[in-house]
């Protein structure tokens, strides 16, 4: 789906196709939204949860700050994920990108110390209060990491580790194995060997397999840690393809240290950046969000453009 | 000519720039040797003493081991005194030593590194818990007697197999709990988030994915200070453990549990201090006994581990 196919749908979808800036006064928030072309859904406008769930959007983010500890990691970030669409987040090291994707499966709460204030709404459910388990919030949002993390099982029984603790039968468990395998483009090369260790998979055929583990227990959305940081160029080159396949089925929110990927894959990019203030912390902050063309081609915020154009970072 | 030459020097002068020297690097060679020695002197160590051991009891291993081994203690003379009595003893010490140390070290250990998750109560705990390791084995000797022999008689019955067996549980739990913590921290925190990633309760990361990978190295641990158990004396004698002529009277097995009992350790301290070659003939046969005891139990931890690693 291209950026305007977006537009398209979103005008059609949306109820309240009305161009507005939830968080103008946010300095990060009104930066990417008045530079979009592409019109924002007023969500502060839909006054029901399920007038919201309606529309497009998979996550709605208000004014997300994260703490580990007393340290403020990232601070006041507004944006909204679209459904079936790749999202990537770029920045230098240390601007929170990593911890803001880990936000959206509330990954954050087992890091002693973590805490994220504001507000994530999921098709109208708020992540973030009690009555949310956040058990079945990973199942629905998957998750990739950075370095290949396979069990050390059998390549079958990675994938159907997942479904299983879903309740998943015995029955149904090979053809969620094949067709998981099949969508992460793997099934050819290991369908003789299902019942081997995955630890001899190559680093690539590895982080395959974790895509299909995660895809296995049909989630909603698919997050990825730079997942192709380990990984050669050719092997990187059919994880992006496969990323462009499963868009169709998932959202997918991408944390990416190559730009040209980002500029490859991606349907919206947000730029993080990094400050530090007196004390010396390091604060993670979003400067623009906008659709991928229009970052890479006409960002608004200098920061933005001395970051892609490799003169910072 | 300096070592420091330039790279036109080298390219000119390659021969004699790059030429070994000899004693170049005296104090590597040096500290090569001192290692060797090092490890020749460890082992040979212990060489003699399972030398010196085997030589000192042979006329007791090679002439009269059947009797040995299947016969109490007697007082009348060293060639009727046998280790029956300390080998049932030793294996129901450690039974019991394992029943209590075991669960109750592993619970203590997942609770401290996946529960407590390093906070200040579990750094605390963890590192009494360390200091507790250096303990000397008397002072829990003093211990089993005052609580698991005095206060909890009704349990324990006394000066029994089960005060001694949780004695020495007390003796080893520190380590235990120690290698159960390391265990645990070794398991990398990328398996924990996979299985979380998916969709795993706490529960089911703990029980499907950490305890299995951990499960090698808390056995091996476990296994070890079991053997530690084994060979200890002292602890034992102050909670009861008979060091003199004994009988299980018409016990059967299960009953002994709660009656006298003593151990190898303790039968190789009777015959150690009677008077006589022949005495220490059977001490150094019994030392033999409890080594082969001891490999046997770290044999089976070994076999246990390969299973437990290859089911997995």
């Amino acid at each position: 789906m291209t950026p305007e196919e977006a537009v398209m749908t979103q005008e059609s979808d949306a109820s309240v196709p009305e161009v507005s800036e939830p968080g103008a006064s946010r300095s990060g928030e009104a930066v990417g939204a008045l530079a979009s072309p592409r019109p924002r859904i007023d969500v502060s406008g839909a006054a029901t949860p399920e007038g919201r769930a309606d529309t497009q959007t998979v996550f709605h983010c208000d004014d997300i700050h994260v703490y580990y500890g007393d340290f403020l990691a990232l601070r006041n970030v507004s944006l909204d994920i679209a459904a079936h669409e790749v999202t990537a987040f770029i920045g230098p090291s240390g601007c929170g990108k990593t911890t803001f994707l880990r936000c959206f499966n509330r990954m954050n709460e087992l890091i002693e110390g973590a805490r994220v204030e504001g507000s994530i709404n999921y098709h109208g459910v708020e992540l973030y209060q009690d009555e949310v388990d956040p058990v079945e919030v990973r199942r629905r949002v998957g998750m990739v990491f950075q370095k290949p993390n396979p069990f050390p099982k059998s390549i079958y029984d990675n994938i159907a580790y997942g479904p299983r603790l879903a309740g998943a039968k015995r029955s149904e468990l090979d053809d969620i194995v094949e067709r998981s395998l099949t969508r992460a483009a793997l099934w050819d090369e290991v369908r003789d060997r299902l019942k081997t260790s995955a630890y001899g998979l190559s680093g690539g055929q590895q982080q395959r397999l974790c895509i299909a583990r995660a895809i296995a227990v049909q989630p909603d959305v698919v997050l990825m840690d730079e997942p192709c940081s380990a990984l050669d160029p050719i092997a990187t080159g059919r994880i992006e393809e496969l990323i462009a396949e499963l868009k169709t089925e998932y959202t997918i929110i991408i944390v990416t240290h190559n730009m040209q990927q980002a500029a490859r894959i991606s349907d919206m990019t947000a730029f993080f950046s990094v400050q530090a203030n007196e004390m010396g912390q390091r604060t993670g902050e979003l400067v623009e969000y906008a659709p991928t063309s229009l970052i890479f081609t006409n960002p608004d915020d200098p920061r933005t453009e001395a970051y892609i154009t490799g003169r910072v970072g | 000519m300096s070592v420091f030459t330039t790279p036109a020097g080298i390219a000119t002068n390659a021969a004699d720039a790059l030429r070994r020297r000899p004693g170049a690097d005296v104090a590597g060679a040096t500290f090569k040797w001192l290692l060797i020695g090092a490890t020749v002197f460890a082992t040979g160590f212990l060489a003699v003493l399972l030398a010196v051991m085997v030589i000192d009891g042979w006329d007791v291993l090679s002439d009269n081991l059947g009797y040995f081994l299947t016969h109490g203690f007697s007082q009348r003379s060293a060639g009727e005194a046998g280790v029956w009595q300390g080998i049932i003893g030793s294996l129901q010490v450690a039974l019991v030593t394992a029943l209590f140390a075991v669960p109750i070290g592993v619970a203590t250990a997942i609770y401290l590194v996946e529960y407590a998750q390093g906070n200040r109560f579990a750094r605390i705990v963890e590192l009494n818990i360390r200091n507790l390791a250096g303990v000397p084995s008397i002072v829990y000797g003093l211990l089993g007697l005052a609580v698991f022999v005095q206060t909890i008689h009704g349990f324990t019955n006394g000066k029994t197999v089960i005060a001694g067996g949780m004695t020495l549980a007390a003796l080893v739990l520190p380590i235990v709990v120690i290698t159960s913590v390391e265990a645990l921290k070794a398991v990398p925190d990328s398996l924990r988030e996979a299985a979380y990633g998916v969709g795993a309760t706490k529960w089911e990361v703990l029980s499907r994915q950490v305890l299995p990978a951990a499960m090698s190295t808390i056995l091996t641990g476990t296994v070890l200070a079991l053997a530690r158990a084994l060979g200890e004396a002292a602890p034992l004698i102050l909670v009861g453990a008979a060091t003199g002529f004994m009988t299980f009277g018409d016990a059967n097995l299960a009953e002994t549990f709660t009656g006298p009992y003593t151990a190898l350790p303790v039968l190789i301290f009777s015959f150690a201090r009677q008077p006589g070659a022949d005495w220490g003939a059977n001490a150094a046969a019994a030392s033999v006994v409890i080594l082969v005891l001891v490999l046997a139990v770290n044999g089976l931890a070994i076999y246990l581990r390969n299973r437990f690693e290859k089911q997995w």
